[in-house]
């Protein structure tokens, strides 16, 4: 039975204010249960106040053979990171 | 007992939760896909927490010392006083969420009516137990829409679980002598006046399922009375064995 429902991918909301997370994956055979299936799997502990699903096939992954031209140009980049500035005193929580 | 009529209200009360609760939990591990067998457990446990906060309270009642452990799991069957409905075996999965749903209906009407109840305790418990419950329902109907509008083996099935079940119904319905002195005395929910309401919603779920609502006019009672159907004692042996086998145990 389980082999032919589809993958959702499910997103948490730990509380108010944060971001949804990614929390990991469940079958579902359609969204409203996989809202359910993710109640019952990932916030049984009060892990959550909030949910999303997306169906797995939804997400465009990079390919990870295309690695090399798409991450490694950034390593020796390190000016991208703004820790080159003299800072003001006036300017806090910097 | 200064207060006989407090006491087998609650245990009556308790024992519906109870039962349930042994039944669901005879499947943790062998739920059809992991996430329901996860969600069944979690009803299961729902309802044990529940039952526990009715047995501390009618322990205390009874004022003979005993703990909610003696309430659980040392009674006689007769003693228990559930209705028939809650013990009926685990068939298939269609057949446990139509026994869930067809208690899950009515557990939701009566907690709705039990906040209101002069009793604090009852009341406490109505409010807390009003979410997990809403929630219960939500889950089994969802189900019995799924299974009896899905295939045709599916809808097939799910019709002939409502229909063994139906027969179960209307017990929910009637009122012990606790019950009546219990509403007189405006602690106890009158669950005669919830019957109309209580068909009136199951017929609309089952219609919206594609289901046919039973129109059996014979229905089956006892279990209120303490007079169980043959599964009774199976359970409690599952049930008591620790007990009975290992008295006083504690984990």
């Amino acid at each position: 039975m389980s082999k032919n429902w589809p993958l959702w991918e499910i997103f948490v909301r730990s509380k108010n204010g944060l971001e949804h997370r990614h929390f990991g994956s469940l079958h579902a055979s359609d969204a409203e249960m996989a809202l359910e299936n993710a109640r019952d799997v990932y916030t049984r502990r009060s892990e959550g106040v909030s949910i999303w699903v997306v169906e797995s096939s939804n997400i465009t992954a990079s390919n990870p053979e295309h690695n090399g031209e798409l991450f490694e140009p950034a390593q020796d980049k390190v000016y991208r990171h703004p820790t080159f500035y003299d800072l003001p005193d006036e300017v806090k929580h910097m | 007992m200064k207060n006989n009529n407090l006491y087998n209200y609650i245990i009556s009360i308790a024992d519906n939760s109870l039962i349930l609760a042994q039944r669901l939990g005879e499947l943790c591990g062998h739920g059809p896909t992991l996430e329901t067998d996860i969600a069944g457990t979690n009803i299961s446990l729902d309802l044990i927490g529940q039952t526990r906060n009715y047995y501390q309270y009618a322990a205390k009642i009874q004022g003979e010392g005993k703990t909610e452990d003696d309430l659980a799991f040392l009674r006689l069957e007769r003693e228990y006083k559930n209705v028939l409905l809650v013990e009926q075996p685990n068939d298939h999965f269609g057949f446990v969420m139509g026994r869930q749903y067809l208690f899950d209906v009515f557990h939701l009407l009566f907690m709705t009516e039990m906040l209101n109840s002069k009793d604090e305790t009852l009341a406490a418990i109505a409010k807390k137990g009003i979410k997990e419950v809403s929630y219960h329902k939500r889950f089994s109907g969802d189900w019995v829409k799924r299974l009896g509008d899905g295939t045709e083996e599916s809808n097939a099935k799910m019709q002939e679980a409502i229909d063994d079940l139906w027969v179960y119904t209307d017990e929910l319905f009637d009122l012990t002598e606790a019950d009546k002195a219990m509403i007189a005395d405006g602690i106890g929910v009158d669950t005669s006046k919830l019957k109309e309401l209580y068909y009136a919603e199951i017929s609309e779920l089952l219609k919206e399922a594609n289901l046919t609502v039973p129109e059996g006019k014979y229905f089956t009672r006892g279990g209120k009375k303490g007079i169980h159907s043959e599964h009774m004692g199976y359970i409690l042996s599952d049930l008591q064995y620790m007990q009975r086998t290992y008295p006083n145990m504690e984990w």
